[in-house]
């Protein structure tokens, strides 16, 4: 049954990118150091092109011994997670470069990474989703200290891998309970365990705790968070513009196939825990970002906040907050990536500068940079008619349908709170004295096409959120058949 | 019947001895041999109740690279052992109570104290399968089949540790002369022998 074709065929993206990256892996290991620039931009190419495979003919079903599963979500998602992922590689030469750290393992760890998410997001089964989350976790771990002279970047690496280990522990430990309680660990058996009355056992209660806990360490929820502004300021940016986009997709992905799959039946149960992670994460991500000078904290601050807003989407539990989630997942990931192709465009005589006075005066210098900077920032504070916007409202309006009246209007709130932080940046690019240098003149490259690219898609949404919502519609469709 | 029994007493005590050892002794290198006494007698103690993979698991994993890294860390580590002992008696109430916590836990999953209530699903189900045939063929029969997906991903897990490890570590130093083969063995008598003129009573 193992060499049964289909299994093949469902899993044809991730088998490519494997096999791509072992083959890229032996080049750059042969042609050492000069093969860099080849290796990365293939590397690019292949997570494209593995995103290509999933629609070019779009299957879907188990594979593997039911350990794999394949449908709208899983493949929406996971194109998500692959065009990050590459747009990420692409982003990062010109910052490596320059902090001569610049080596061809760096975008294969990052293929690597971006296979364990596909792996988890496919995931069928609780062991499925360890082994995919733990390939995920352990290239994020090495990234995130990949430039080893910096100290802070070894930090972030150390504290990654410590707090990531105790969160794996956690989703074990759950893991284990869940098995022991429910007679095995696939998602079908659980679900079927739990409608034959096991839920009502404390110990799967329990476990889904734990398993929860584990997912929400890892898509950074309140209050489990403690590690990302951390490591978000530590990594070299390439890979905090990384870390914000693709692992926060491929996680919260998960967190909707476990919650809305096996433990349907717990829905009561698992609802007031996320319920509570959200509107803790919209509280901090508002308020703790709120004294940020950091340019790389403030949007560590932002992605936790903006989880706590995915979350709400995910409590509500319906069809429409499901296509919600995928629907501000999307824009997140625009407006995310826009906003670091920007900061990594922020050189002052060549040298990175990552402080929000630094952009003082960046609307005289370099307007088009500025504007670019105005429209991911109104964006992301939800400013009417932006795609941001659009995104929010989708995911309030799934949470009064599904009657989270009080969370709902805690979130409106935390999100005027937050608009204070984001429109505090474009104060001080449009209103305030530059300090002395301007900064340099962006040049042309990647990270300026990506913010072009960005704000442009940014403005279509805006004006025809209706496309995106149809696909997110789509997707949301694979979990309620 | 008698043989067992006898074989598990011994085991089960030199076990207990060793571990007690690791402890009490006075050489760190001493604790770790005996820790590795310990790791092979609860080996002997799997293999008694048929659990023969997990046995040689344990003497392969544990005693074959745990305890071999121990002792490195001991041997390369200049560890002091009066100052590590300094807080004993301070640290000894909390750890006697959590070993009683864990005793008593342990007991408790036994069954000595208490009716064991709680069920879990499936295991007695399985238990007889599995009994029927050798486990490390019923592992066997399972890991490349019906788990092989899980399998060529843990391959794929351990391929980012080893790419990790050599990014994170490796190092080109400049000022290092490594040992080249090729060009010492190849080398010839020209490149290698310079034939000087001295003339007498001049010295080189």
């Amino acid at each position: 049954m193992i060499v049964g074709l289909e299994n093949w065929t469902l899993a044809r993206p991730e088998l490519f990118l494997a096999a791509a990256t072992a083959l890229l892996l032996i080049y750059g290991v042969v042609r050492g150091e000069i093969a860099t620039p080849f290796v990365s931009a293939a590397t690019s190419v292949a997570l494209l092109v593995t995103a290509a495979l999933l629609f070019l003919p779009y299957r879907e079903g188990t594979a593997f011994s039911s350990l794999f599963i394949v449908d709208r979500l899983t493949a929406t998602m996971k194109a998500l997670v692959l065009v990050g992922s590459a747009l990420a590689i692409l982003m990062s030469r010109a910052y490596f470069e320059q902090a001569r750290a610049w080596r061809f393992e760096y975008p294969l760890v990052v293929a690597l990474a971006t296979l364990g998410m596909m792996l988890m997001i496919s995931a069928n089964d609780l062991m499925a989703l360890y082994v995919g989350l733990e390939l995920q976790s352990l290239a994020l771990y090495v990234i995130a200290a990949f430039q080893r002279d910096s100290v802070r970047s070894t930090e972030a690496g150390i504290k990654y891998f410590v707090l990531g280990s105790v969160a794996s522990c956690m989703l074990l430990f759950g893991s284990s309970l869940i098995y022991g309680f429910c007679g095995g660990t696939a998602f079908v058996q659980i679900s079927g365990a739990l409608a034959d009355g096991r839920a009502t056992e404390i110990g799967v209660i329990i476990g889904l705790v734990f398993v929860v806990a584990g997912l929400a360490f890892k898509v950074s929820a309140v209050p489990f968070h403690m590690w990302t502004p951390d490591v978000y300021e530590g990594a070299p940016t390439p890979v905090t513009a990384l870390f914000a986009v693709a692992p926060k997709i491929a996680a919260m992905s998960l967190l909707v196939s476990v919650l809305m799959g096996p433990f349907k039946p717990l829905f009561a149960q698992w609802q007031q825990i996320i319920v509570v992670a959200s509107v803790f994460s919209m509280a901090l991500g508002a308020f703790a970002a709120l004294r940020q000078q950091n340019i790389k904290r403030l949007m560590a601050y932002s992605s936790i906040g903006n989880v706590g807003y995915v979350l709400l989407g995910v409590a509500s539990g319906s069809e429409k907050g499901i296509q919600a989630v995928v629907f501000y997942l999307a824009i997140y990931m625009v407006m995310t990536l826009g906003v670091f192709a920007t900061i990594l465009m922020m050189k002052r005589r060549n040298i990175m500068v990552e402080q929000v006075s630094d952009l003082a005066g960046l609307a005289r210098s370099q307007p088009m940079m500025a504007l670019g900077m105005l429209i991911f920032m109104f964006s992301l504070a939800g400013i009417p008619p932006l795609a941001g916007f659009w995104g929010k409202l989708y995911i309030f309006m799934a949470a009064v349908e599904a009657k989270l009246f009080v969370p709902a209007v805690l979130g409106v709130l935390a999100s005027v709170v937050a608009s204070y932080y984001y429109l505090r940046i474009v104060k001080v690019m449009y209103f305030d004295e530059p300090p002395g240098e301007a900064i340099d003149r962006p040049a042309f490259g990647v990270n300026r096409a990506v913010a072009l690219v960005a704000a442009f898609l940014i403005a279509v949404f805006s004006l025809a959120p209706q496309p995106l919502s149809l696909i997110a519609e789509a997707a949301a469709k694979g979990l309620f058949p | 019947m008698i043989l067992q029994a006898l074989a598990f007493y011994v085991f089960a005590a030199i076990t207990v001895a060793s571990a007690a050892m690791v402890v009490v002794s006075r050489n760190p290198v001493y604790s770790v041999l005996f820790l590795i006494l310990a790791f092979f007698n609860a080996a002997a103690l799997f293999l008694l109740i048929g659990a023969e993979f997990i046995a040689m698991i344990l003497v392969i994993v544990y005693v074959g690279a745990v305890a071999v890294l121990f002792l490195f860390v001991v041997m390369m580590l200049d560890i002091n052992l009066t100052e590590l002992r300094e807080g004993f008696l301070e640290y000894f109430p909390v750890g006697a109570l959590i070993g009683a916590v864990l005793f008593a836990e342990l007991l408790l999953g036994v069954g000595i104290i208490g009716s064991g209530s709680t069920t879990v699903a499936g295991l007695n189900a399985h238990g007889a399968q599995v009994m029927a045939i050798d486990n490390t063929r019923a592992i066997g029969r399972v890991l490349y089949t019906q788990y092989f997906y899980l399998f060529q991903v843990a391959g794929l897990v351990l391929l980012v540790a080893m790419i990790g490890a050599i990014v994170l570590t490796l190092r080109s130093r400049p000022g290092v002369r490594r040992q080249k083969a090729g060009e010492q063995i190849y080398r010839s008598k020209e490149q290698a022998i310079t034939v000087v003129k001295v003339p007498t009573g001049g010295g080189v």
